[in-house]
């Protein structure tokens, strides 16, 4: 009941008019972000989070612009997948598999359409999961005390590299800069400076927002110049839309299956979207079995990893909200985001800043059918965009990164450190270390330290309290697996993951 | 409009007059309060609510422009006034007692408190230390024994660094209450008070301390137990229920005020003129509206004194945090 009663107040914020136009400006752009291959929903994220400081959005309307792009990009990853057999995002890798072949046969419309359906009901699924679910977990927070904290980061960091991730070594490398550059500024729990070399700027540390736009936008833009101004694809054209109702029935079961799956998936820390995809892909083939034409474009291939990813992707908000510990790169970004305007997710977020959250949950509802409705019979506007050369779309790009950064302080000192992340995460990117850990690793390593030494305090220097409680020692043994599967699993799925890929291609 | 708006100038100028026989300083055009943190915080609130209520009482010719200089914990802005803007007098810098605990402990390094002037304080948020509904204390005498038994009995959790302002309360009280060893005493620091409240809650640490305004929303629920208010008197509406300190024979005060610096070498009449109008401003029935409606409680020392109060505040700071070993 009470969770009712936060909603409908949610909904009141969500229904304000300048909320809802935002939450479709999110929608749109998202959807282009999604559908632009290479722009991965974290980068999208990252390269608006400054034109909602630009704009000097209040904090619920800017989260709910957010949370709207982050959805948004879940949809669009799909639209370069069936249309070009090149993922939008990594998520959508599994939509080529059904989606490719459905187009070559002339049946690009349908597949759009279906695959928007899918990520509809996945998207609903989930929002109704973490409806439900996310007030209970942020009350069991409260039994969190920091060696439980401490193991749930060490978790986090485990799992980081996630199923899917190429390189554990690399990935590592990557959480490792991230905590680094996490330890500049005051020590919490000394007082003292570390690493400032009293420069005035360093004093409060690195700012996590200028860090994520200058390794995620700005470098984007270097790999741009590198790559120097191209001409754009060749359009390409859509048959008309002739998709009835029993057909839509007919993806109803596995969309129910996947959307469920998938959120289960996205609530895992570290396991995420992509995972979310390749299990409901896999689980929904061998479900439908012999009757199937999987990989030749069965609506059901396209229906099932589309249903997940969305799935997944409103799952990992689950425990970004109500821990603080992000599911996904993109949820990283977002806790940046709300960490930056002074909200400290957990259970006291859900009473002292419940207008925000139920907001931001009732626009994820109030999104989802914007999505929808932009997806089916506006699918065109986003095939033409995908036309339109990036020398038009990167220096755009640009100048909301530089006048947002400036907006939020004033201060040309952040503007040079944006540059100098970029430069950074070029460097990076090009020596193929993966910036979603870097990202982690700033945002969590203040916070695991800080834990690590309360509980230090606490015990009075007994380490034995670290596992200390049946919840810490759980949150050990899930860690240490999440820390060696992808070691042992992660060959034999991505291998799978490829040789689907390749079957389809032949 | 124009007619009622100057006469009530020429009104407000009369009345000004009568008082002070010479105004020489007037200023002119736009006024800028500087905001040393990111919009949304407390320094930010101060200036742009200041910054509305001057312009209402007519005090400024034109409007208040914020301006938003966040870095190290005010450090930005203050070296920015020090070395920038000296002379400036059509400049505000918002301060509070995180400004002097920086200033107290070298945390601005080569910079010190007689570098800029201090105008005034416009209210404060007072002190408290609370434990959770189901803590074995019942009130801050008992809390304080416990300590004096073993300083590491009660472990505190609070929303300032070490050495910070939370944790200084917490030290000023037990000094007051006549603990010794103060640098045994643990003190937790999370990024804001509501994570340490939760925690304190949770049952993971004993109590926390932080100010009163932190804490009204668990208080409203039950889930927090206030145990002293560092104030001199109890306070207004609602919260006169929570006892003081000293009532409980522990002469502990911790305000955390919020007032205004100006740059340094400003002509007499102009600072005086600032100091004026802040007193005004403290005065007037807008701004009383706005310290009721942000729980923000009275505190304004007489235009003299207030410069007085904070080097005062500053040297009583430098020597608890030279207790605890935080600054030598």
């Amino acid at each position: 009941m009470e969770t009712l009663h936060y909603l409908s107040l949610g909904f009141g914020v969500a229904l304000q008019p300048e909320n809802l136009m935002f939450a479709l400006i999110g929608c749109f752009i998202g959807t282009l972000i999604g559908a632009l291959p290479g722009l991965g929903p974290a980068n999208g994220v990252a390269i608006l989070i400054p034109l909602a400081f630009t704009l000097g959005l209040p904090p619920e309307t800017a989260l709910i612009m957010l949370t709207a792009v982050y959805a948004g990009a879940m949809y669009g990853g799909r639209i370069s997948s069936i249309l070009l057999n090149i993922p939008g995002d990594e998520p959508a890798m599994m939509t080529c598999l059904d989606g490719y072949p459905m187009a070559r046969k002339g049946k690009a419309a349908e597949a759009l359409a279906i695959s928007a359906i899918a990520s509809f009901m996945g998207s609903l699924i989930a929002t109704i999961g973490l409806i439900l679910l996310a007030p209970i977990l942020a009350r069991f927070a409260l039994t969190f005390g920091p060696a439980e904290y401490f193991a749930l980061f060490v978790l986090a960091f485990a799992t980081l590299g996630g199923i899917t991730g190429k390189n554990p070594m690399k990935t590592l490398m990557a959480a490792a800069i991230g905590l680094i550059i996490a330890t500049v500024g005051i020590d919490l729990s000394t007082g003292t400076q570390r690493y400032t070399f009293n420069v005035l700027e360093l004093y409060e540390g690195v700012d996590f927002i200028i860090a994520i736009v200058g390794l995620f936008a700005i470098s984007e833009l270097l790999f741009f110049i590198e790559e120097k101004a191209g001409p754009g694809r060749e359009m390409i054209k859509v048959n008309p839309l002739k998709l009835n109702w029993r057909e839509i029935g007919s993806i109803f079961p596995t969309t129910l299956r996947s959307g469920v799956l998938g959120f289960i998936a996205g609530v895992l820390p570290g396991a995420g979207a992509s995972l979310g995809s390749f299990i409901t892909y896999t689980l929904e083939k061998k479900i439908v079995g012999k009757k199937g034409y999987f990989g030749e474009g069965d609506p059901r291939g396209v229906a099932a990893p589309e249903a997940g990813n969305n799935g997944a992707s409103s799952g990992a908000l689950v425990p970004m909200l109500t821990l603080g510990v992000p599911g996904s790169g993109t949820t990283a970004v977002l806790l940046a985001m709300l960490v930056s305007l002074n909200i400290t997710p957990g259970p006291l977020m859900f009473t002292q800043n419940a207008d925000l959250v139920w907001g931001v949950i009732a626009a994820l509802l109030v999104g989802n059918f914007m999505l929808l409705l932009l997806n089916i019979p506006l699918v065109g506007v986003f095939v033409k965009i995908l036309s339109v050369p990036p020398m038009y779309l990167l220096p755009i790009v640009t100048m909301v990164a530089f006048v947002g950064i400036y907006s939020i302080s004033h201060s040309t000192f952040d503007l040079y450190f944006m540059i100098a992340f970029g430069v950074g995460g070029y460097i990076l990117r090009k020596l193929e270390i993966p910036l979603v850990p870097v990202i982690l690793g700033l945002l969590l390593g203040p916070e695991m330290e800080k834990n690590l030494r309360h509980a230090m305090q606490i015990s009075d220097g007994d380490w034995s309290i670290l596992w200390g409680s049946g919840l810490s020692i759980g949150l050990w043994l899930v860690a240490i697996i999440g820390l060696l599967l992808p070691v042992i699993v992660g060959p034999i799925l991505r291998r799978r993951m490829q040789a689907a890929k390749a079957k389809t291609e032949d | 409009m124009f007619t009622a708006k100057s006469i009530r100038w020429i009104a407000t100028a009369a009345v000004a007059l009568t008082a002070t026989s010479v105004l020489a300083f007037e200023p002119k055009g736009k006024v800028e309060c500087i905001a040393p943190s990111d919009p949304g915080g407390g320094w930010d609130f101060t200036c742009r609510s200041v910054g509305n209520v001057l312009e209402t009482l007519d005090l400024v010719p034109a409007s208040v422009q914020t301006i938003n200089m966040a870095g190290a914990g005010g450090g930005v802005a203050f070296a920015h006034t020090v070395s920038k803007r000296k002379g400036d007098d059509q400049l505000l810098v918002a301060a509070s007692t995180a400004t002097t605990t920086r200033l107290a402990q070298n945390q601005f390094p080569g910079m010190n408190a007689d570098m800029v002037n201090w105008i005034g304080a416009v209210g404060a948020d007072y002190g408290v230390i609370a434990v959770s509904d189901d803590s074995p204390y019942q009130n801050l005498t008992e809390l304080m024994d416990a300590m004096k038994e073993d300083p590491r009995a009660v472990k505190f959790a609070g929303g300032s660094a070490n050495g910070g302002w939370d944790h200084l309360k917490v030290l000023i009280a037990a000094k007051a209450a006549g603990i010794e060893n103060l640098p045994r005493i643990p003190y937790l620091s999370y990024n804001n008070g509501g994570e340490a409240m939760t925690q304190v809650i949770g049952g993971h640490v004993d109590a926390f301390t932080g100010d009163v305004t932190e804490t009204q929303g668990f208080l409203k629920s039950g889930d927090l137990r206030v145990l002293a208010v560092l104030s001199d008197e109890r306070l207004p509406g609602d919260l006169s229920e929570i006892p003081t300190a000293k009532e409980q024979g522990i002469d502990a005060v911790g305000p955390n005020w919020r007032g205004f610096y100006v740059p340094a070498d400003i002509d007499d009449e102009a600072r005086q003129y600032w100091v004026d109008a802040v007193d005004e401003l403290y005065a007037s029935d807008e701004w009383k509206q706005v310290m009721q409606n942000n729980g923000l409680m009275p505190f304004h020392p007489g235009s003299e004194e207030f410069e007085s109060f904070v080097k005062q505040q500053i040297s009583d700071i430098q020597s608890l945090s030279q207790e605890i070993g935080l600054i030598q």
